[in-house]
């Protein structure tokens, strides 16, 4: 294998991801990864100098129009979903000490 | 006459005339549902109170001429990761287990514009990210073609749901194969249009630049009505097109005289099954015989498509699903130190394998660093591919080529390698890349009896040509519904 993924990489990713892998899904993401990896690397054989990335497929401009509220307010059906709800707001855990 | 067994335009037409009531229609899906899905597992939800309900409403404005489309009337099935108002979406994921929106897509707003009568959604891997629907948190759907083997995917469940006579159309999202291989694979018909075609408003998004929604149906007939009903400009989607040849019944016509087929070499070669290799070539003769020029040619840099891809929709994904976090919806996990810990625990509780994997690549491809190397190489390698299909388009009105390089495999056998599972994408995935219309229609079955679909892919705004293709061929053989499908009861 080509690419060999380390424990300071994955680590890195898993913050970046916001996933918390257990030690075995750890090892098993590592090796997936980097056999992935190893194989997104066949892109390399193509000589891409000179070509533009191309994000999308059509010519796509930003599209800008006034902000104006078009919805009306649907706080409480939207709550409805919420894990937990507190006075009509949604309830996380203390962000700031 | 069984209901069942009759298509989406066949049944509108007999609803139109009053030879059957569309809470008869209703019924008579629910039935079926109940009768196999049991087995087949093509719904995550069944809304028959609901579907009933709408059934009765949708009859009143018949009957009052307010609604007098094709479709009117006639019951649909929808993907689970198609948003629809205080009905459960789950996306086929626990993170998203108990999910009611308070929105509908537009895609189904469309056809409920056209008296769509929605009987439920349809199972599909968890955030269309897999091929086989074994991906999803709810189980497995099984093909109706034979229970032991997968429907393909991820709209696994619409396609099984199709097949299985438990509706008579459905829709399906498609980004990297995800409507074209499991009709294949389920004998069923399925469009993927030009990207832009159709709204992704309340569409739970994978990979943004590729995802496009589209019909399935038994034949082209219905999947062109469909695709005709769900097309619509809509400023809610910034990539969304104003077109203006969204008439695609009007391209049913079996004509394909003088019409430029090709044929890419590289579809035809390592990896393809010998018999559906045969299946495609005999349709290709089929054309042939009916007038259309076909030949072979090489389209070039096919084996680039799936890592560009890779990269791609793993990227996109990354950056789309941050937003299950568990503050505002779906699953929050039960312990927890701080926010953080909370987001992380929530959301690695809440994904599935595939799901996870596909993040971590993404995040990383994106990460400084890597992001040149990775995440631009694959656009670089994108515009490549785009533009192999615009010289291949200056000679062929359509290309042919197989859905998928075999039928669908047995349960269980695919999962244990991912790579692997990614190769069977090979046909498909490029269409995605360069934003091109393609479509599945069914061209035989191979010797276990599993269906056999023939692609069509057309250029960008040619879904007519790709559909007048579709449809000629179709004329030359019969729709074969599975033995599960004709099932009576239980």
């Amino acid at each position: 294998m080509a690419n060999v993924i380390s424990d300071e990489t994955i680590e890195y990713v898993g913050i970046l991801a916001k996933l918390e892998l257990s030690g075995e899904e750890r090892e098993q993401a590592k090796k997936d990864m980097g056999r992935m990896l190893d194989y997104i690397d066949k892109l390399n054989e193509l000589d891409t100098t000179g070509v533009e990335p191309m994000s999308h497929v059509f010519p796509v401009n930003n599209v800008f129009r006034e902000d104006v509220v078009e919805n009306g307010d649907d706080r409480k059906n939207m709550l409805k979903n919420a894990p937990e709800q507190k006075d009509g707001m949604y309830v996380v855990p203390i962000t700031v000490e | 006459m069984d209901i069942r067994n009759l298509t989406a335009l066949e049944l509108g037409k007999k609803i139109k005339t009053g030879e059957i009531g569309v809470v008869e229609a209703t019924k008579a899906a629910l039935e079926q549902i109940q009768a196999v899905d049991e087995t087949v597992n093509a719904f995550v939800t069944v809304d028959e109170a609901g579907a009933l309900r709408r059934a009765e409403e949708v009859q009143k404005q018949i009957d009052e001429g307010s609604l007098t489309g094709a479709l009117a009337g006639v019951p649909a099935a929808i993907k689970d990761n198609l948003c629809t108002k205080d009905l459960l979406t789950t996306c086929s994921s626990k993170i998203l287990y108990n999910f009611k929106p308070t929105y509908t897509a537009e895609a189904v707003r469309n056809l409920e514009r056209a008296g769509a009568v929605l009987l439920g959604k349809t199972n599909m891997d968890e955030f269309a990210m897999g091929s086989t629907t074994e991906t999803s948190a709810f189980g497995v759907t099984r093909n109706p073609w034979n229970t032991a083997h997968v429907p393909g995917g991820s709209s696994g469940g619409s396609c099984a749901a199709v097949a299985a006579n438990e509706c008579f159309y459905a829709l399906g999202s498609d980004t990297g194969g995800s409507i074209r291989q499991p009709s294949s694979f389920c004998g069923v018909t399925g469009i993927k249009p030009t990207y832009g075609t159709v709204s992704r408003y309340g569409l739970i998004a994978y990979g943004s630049s590729l995802d496009q929604i589209g019909p399935v149906a038994k034949d082209v007939s219905d999947c062109a009505a469909v695709l005709e009903a769900i097309s619509s400009y809509d400023r809610k989607d910034s990539t969304s097109l104003k077109r203006e040849d969204c008439d695609f019944t009007s391209a049913l016509v079996d004509d394909v005289q003088g019409m430029r087929i090709g044929i890419p070499r590289d579809y035809l070669g390592e990896g393809l099954d010998e018999e559906v290799k045969a299946a495609v070539l005999a349709a290709a003769k089929a054309l042939a015989a009916k007038g259309a020029v076909v030949e072979e040619f090489d389209l070039s840099l096919v084996e680039y498509a799936i890592p560009a891809y890779y990269v791609i929709a793993a990227a996109e994904a990354s950056s789309n699903l941050a937003r299950f976090d568990g503050v505002k919806y779906g699953y929050r996990t039960e312990e927890y130190e701080g926010l953080h810990n909370m987001y992380k625990k929530s959301r690695s509780e809440g994904f599935g394998e595939e799901v996870k994997r596909r993040i971590m690549l993404g995040s990383f491809v994106l990460s400084s660093g890597y992001y040149d190397a990775y995440y631009l190489k694959a656009l670089r390698t994108k515009a490549l591919i785009k533009q192999a299909f615009d010289e291949a388009f200056e000679k062929y009105d359509v290309i042919l080529g197989p859905a998928a390089p075999t039928t669908a495999p047995k349960l269980g056998e695919s999962l244990s390698d991912p790579l692997k599972m990614y190769l069977g994408d090979i046909y498909t995935i490029s269409v995605n890349l360069a934003g091109l219309p393609g479509m599945t229609v069914p061209c035989g079955k191979d010797s276990k009896g599993l269906p056999i679909g023939l692609q069509m892919i057309g250029d960008c705004f040619q879904e007519k040509k790709m559909i007048r293709a579709g449809y000629s061929f179709e004329c030359t053989r019969k729709y074969e519904a599975p033995e599960l499908a004709e099932r009576r009861g239980k």
